[in-house]
């Protein structure tokens, strides 16, 4: 491929556009206060939110999975009325504002919300300020991404393995289980990451459907916040843990998911 | 062009009259204009709206714009560079730690009191009577993180009262607080008498007694590096004068 000049106009803006990205992070490492980060990492505050977060995160993408790829099968084979509206619906949380969704959220699931009174009275089960509500805030949140990645890769996948092994008699579960699933692995694979660092971030549905509190609904991203007011110095350290390990996701999705550079 | 001198002089006197009579209203010469940015205390919302109206219409060339949010969070957003003209305060803890990070220009100013009460649903469906009502089992409690004025008073009020209680969650002001009750996700919190009678019909108050009740005092400041200083000493006067305390008043807020 030939060389190319970048014209000066777009050279500066570009420049513009990159600065805007890194400058932040370089002032989140330049003020991290490194010589009490051992110990603000440490602390049993974090390390109890640490622990929730990835309870949390980890069970949504479970969940995202079980729920998440029949949905995505259904997305890429099944040809129905409304399938496009139904899909605009069900990712939508990826365009939404995370606390509106957390309000919906409530107004579904909260003690007084549609099924949520039905689960209350019939059951005595209530999600709002339980774990089990960190986990469906961040399922809700994170889910769509699961479901896109996984779509596009069973759309893309070679359809005449699938065939080959009905020709041969398989039943459809078992060419699901034993064809499709091992052959779309790296989007699954891709999807379940993205899926979880978006977990791992969830904050503004967590807090107004889930509330706060440390160990029972106060993950990282809340825990993150509410030290900036406390302890600005710990907020950062913590910061900078949430960033490491989303940049190591993104290093790792680079080839799957992102194309290489 | 000549034409046009007698009805810029009417415009002129008119703007002037409006700017009088507002002016006696809130009882200083209307000669300010600029705009202003207050820093408020989530449990200031309504009456420092009302306070934010009624001074406007005094002076009608100020902009106003009030950010109302918990304490802390406002004193995050101002040592991190945010504009702040005026910051109200809902504890003196919060106002001696922006004075003492050198944030804050001139001394401080109390100018309203205000006192804890257990918020819950119409009807006080769980029949809760006082802050001991609030450990029985099967009552959903929650309250305010301990860096918010409220959440350190209710924590002050539970101590004195004797009683245990561990609460659902800790949000971060009183009015995510009172949002939750009326929302019927719990059944009790701790917040402000002002809360819950801005709140209306949605929700009902349980008093606290004097005895284990805690006084919250509320101080106002004007911000170091303000460029409006004018404007935001004018509102602070206007704030603790007689007019502006019976606004306070109005909303439920005691006397400075």
């Amino acid at each position: 491929m030939r060389r190319e000049r970048a014209p000066l106009a777009i050279g500066v803006l570009a420049t513009v556009g990159a600065a805007f990205f890194i400058v932040p992070l370089v002032g989140l490492i330049v003020r991290t206060p490194w010589h009490d980060a051992v110990q603000s990492l440490t602390s049993a505050d974090t390390l109890e939110a640490l622990k929730l977060s990835l309870e949390a995160s980890l069970s949504a993408t479970a969940l995202a999975l079980v729920l998440g790829v029949p949905l995505a099968w259904i997305y890429a084979r099944v040809e129905f009325p409304g399938r496009t509206v139904l899909r605009a619906l069900t990712t939508l949380p990826m365009v939404l504002p995370p606390v509106v969704g957390g309000i919906a959220l409530l107004l579904a699931f909260g003690r007084r919300g549609l099924l949520g009174s039905w689960l209350d009275s019939t059951f005595g089960i209530t999600l709002p300020f339980t774990t089990a509500g960190v986990v469906m805030a961040e399922t809700f949140v994170a889910m769509p991404f699961l479901v896109l990645t996984v779509e596009a890769g069973l759309r893309s996948m070679d359809r005449r393995y699938e065939e080959a092994a009905r020709a041969l008699g398989a039943r459809r579960w078992t060419i699901f289980t034993r064809v499709t699933l091992p052959l779309i692995a790296p989007s699954l694979f891709a999807g379940a990451v993205l899926c979880w660092a978006r977990a791992l971030g969830e904050f503004g549905a967590t807090i107004t459907f889930a509330g706060n509190f440390p160990g029972v609904t106060q993950t990282m991203p809340l825990a993150v916040y509410l030290l900036l007011q406390t302890n600005p110095e710990s907020s950062f350290v913590l910061s900078l843990v949430l960033l490491a390990v989303s940049l190591l996701v993104l290093i790792g999705l680079r080839n799957r998911w992102l194309g290489s550079a | 062009m000549l034409m046009r001198v007698p009805s810029l002089v009417a415009i002129a006197l008119v703007v002037a009259a409006c700017g009088s009579t507002g002016g006696t209203a809130a009882g200083s010469p209307a000669s300010l204009n600029g705009s202003m940015n207050i820093f408020a205390a989530a449990s200031l919302t309504d009456s420092f709206n009302a306070l934010g109206k009624s001074f406007h219409q005094a002076h009608p060339s100020v902009a106003l714009f009030i950010n109302f949010a918990g304490t802390p969070t406002l004193v995050t957003q101002i040592e991190q560079g945010a504009q702040a003209d005026v910051f109200a305060s809902a504890d003196t803890a919060n106002m001696d730690k922006l004075n003492a990070d050198g944030f804050t220009a001139g001394s401080s100013q109390v100018f309203a009191h205000n006192k804890l009460e257990i918020v819950v649903a119409p009807g006080n469906p769980k029949g809760i009577n006082g802050l001991a009502d609030l450990a029985k089992p099967g009552v959903i409690y929650i309250t305010e993180g301990s860096s918010v004025p409220a959440g350190k008073y209710a924590l002050q009020a539970l101590a004195t009262a004797g009683v245990k209680v561990t609460p659902k969650s800790l949000e971060t002001d009183v009015k995510s607080v009172v949002a939750k009750i009326e929302l019927g996700e719990a059944d009790a919190g701790i917040v402000y008498t002002t809360d819950v009678r801005a709140a209306g019909s949605n929700v009902q108050g349980v008093q606290v007694p004097d005895v284990v009740n805690v006084i919250a005092t509320y101080p106002v400041v004007t911000v170091k590096g303000s460029k409006n200083l004018d404007i935001a000493h004018a509102f602070i006067t206007y704030v603790v004068s007689a007019d502006g305390q019976s606004t306070l008043a109005s909303f439920g807020f005691q006397h400075a």
